[in-house]
């Protein structure tokens, strides 16, 4: 739709999302979560409030948690992103997964890919967190259905696999 | 209403020099964008005052921590999360730490930098009392050289600073002589993580005996600026902490705040908070003189 004019002021932008090289054509100053969801079809992040406090457009960006809503995809040029999308298939995603599905921590399911995705991040940095640590480390994910305490068990329980998994 | 991306200009220089290099061409016309957390809000809010944006994010000049003799340099783009994950930063100055901590969630702490938090000057940010309290000091940066400055005073008024249009803060500078210090960090919100501070504290003192020898204290969200209770602090040098004192130095601070009425809090409950703060400390100091 858009017209040769505006085609100029926009960028050619590379980064890899969840292995894959890929190369949009997009403003600066889109978000990324625009970028991932209407160009690249990758519907996995959300849209909650789209400034930053409530964590549904979360995503990982070299290795860390960011929220996708204040990203301006020049920002990601070079980057490596791994979405709801890519996580799917590792082992303790699997086990994030069916701990979420056994403990009720997806209700309407808006907010579940970015909690499984901050889970992630914090059972990477922390793989055997307090109730505490998991509070903190999902504090920026909020969810109007479940009233939190299901995730936070999920997520115990995840741990628990996981380290029974690797031990 | 949200901003139209194609209105907005983004480039991103790639080095720190190229970066100033670019600001002192059209100086005031390009505003620098870091981790886009205070940024991209006013974006989404349609009340972005630039439509010409230079991205400093991750630019390795304003990444760095260095450990010195003397100080801590540690570069204005270093993350909260950076800053938390610093063992001397932990150590020596742990009200920094702490302030990273609870600024925002973690996804915030991993994008959200020093440098975006004292340019964004809000009298309730986090970690500024922190940088009050222990004296820090800034360096800047532009094409016609680097300067340095205390940090207090760097605030010239409501969101209004002392930085020309052509600078970047390059590092802020953490002399390492508090390690002995009684420390107390405070922040009274809502909750932790995404809500602004109605009232934040850092103090750091030091007592022989019950006689204080030396005491910093820093307020937040009492004031259009962070501020140092310096006539308080004045006051306490040299005294003994008795409940007298104690009174003494809540009343002063209490006349050195000017808070406000807002959405989060009132005027009336901060002046409150910030003397209930400050006793709570005077009382941890006279503790630590008796241990
Ligand atoms: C959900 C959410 C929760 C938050 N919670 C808190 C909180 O609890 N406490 C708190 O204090 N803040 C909070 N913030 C605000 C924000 O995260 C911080 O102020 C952060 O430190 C801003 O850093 P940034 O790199 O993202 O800044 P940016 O948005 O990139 O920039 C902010 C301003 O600083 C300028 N700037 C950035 N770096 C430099 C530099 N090196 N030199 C010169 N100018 C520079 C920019 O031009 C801009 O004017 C929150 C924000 C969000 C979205
Ligand atoms: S949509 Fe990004 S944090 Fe809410
Ligand atoms: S399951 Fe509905 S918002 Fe969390």
């Amino acid at each position: 739709m858009s017209s040769s004019g505006e085609d100029r002021s926009k960028s050619e932008i590379s980064f890899t999302v969840n292995g894959e090289q890929k190369t949009v054509l997009a403003f600066p100053m889109e978000r990324l979560l625009d970028v991932l969801r209407l160009q690249l079809g990758l519907t996995g992040a959300k849209e909650g409030c789209g400034e930053g406090e409530c964590g549904s457009c979360s995503l990982l960006m070299d290795g860390t948690l960011v929220n996708s809503c204040l990203v301006p995809a020049l920002q990601a040029q070079g980057a490596s992103i791994v979405t709801i999308e890519g996580l799917d298939a590792s082992a303790g995603s699997q086990r994030l997964q069916e701990a979420f599905l056994e403990c009720g921590g997806a209700q309407c399911g808006i907010c579940t890919p970015g909690m499984i995705l901050a889970a992630s991040h914090l059972l990477n940095k922390n793989p055997r967190p307090t109730l505490e640590e998991i509070k903190e480390g999902l504090s920026g994910n909020l969810c109007r259905c479940t009233g939190y305490l299901q995730i936070f068990e999920a997520i115990a329980t995840a741990a628990g696999r996981e380290t029974a998994a690797s031990s | 209403m949200r901003s139209d991306p194609k209105d907005y200009e983004l480039v991103a220089p790639g080095s720190l020099q190229a970066a100033v290099g670019l600001l002192a061409r059209s100086p005031g016309e390009w505003l620098p964008i870091a981790g886009g957390t205070d940024v991209m809000v006013q974006y989404a809010a349609g009340k972005l005052p630039s439509r010409k944006l230079v991205s400093i994010w991750n630019l390795a000049e304003l990444r760095s921590i260095e450990v010195l003799a003397n100080e801590i340099r540690l570069g204005a783009g270093c993350t909260y999360t950076n800053i938390r994950e610093h063992g001397v930063i932990g150590r020596e100055f742990p009200m920094l730490s702490s302030a990273a901590r609870w600024t925002g969630g973690i996804a915030n702490q991993n994008r959200g930098t020093l440098g975006g938090n004292i340019v964004n000057a809000s009298p309730a940010a986090d970690s500024l009392p922190a940088l009050l309290a222990y004296d820090a000091e800034l360096i800047l940066i532009s094409v016609r050289g680097e300067r340095r400055l205390p940090y207090a005073g760097f605030h010239a008024g409501y969101k209004k600073t002392k930085l020309a249009p052509d600078e970047l803060i390059r590092a802020v500078c953490l002399p390492r002589r508090f390690s002995g210090y009684v420390c107390h960090a405070r922040k009274v919100g809502s909750r932790n993580a995404q809500a602004i501070s109605k009232v934040c504290m850092a103090a750091l003192g030091r007592v022989a005996g019950q006689t204080v020898e030396d005491v910093h204290i820093a307020v937040g969200s009492v004031a259009p600026v962070p501020l140092r209770l310096s006539e308080t602090e004045l006051m306490l040098r040299g005294k003994v902490i008795n409940e007298s004192l104690v009174s003494a130095a809540k009343k002063m601070a209490v006349a050195e705040i000017r808070p406000i009425d807002d959405i989060r809090s009132t005027a009336k409950y901060r002046a409150a908070v910030t003397g209930n703060l400050v006793a709570e400390f005077l009382n941890l100091l006279s503790a630590d003189g008796k241990a």
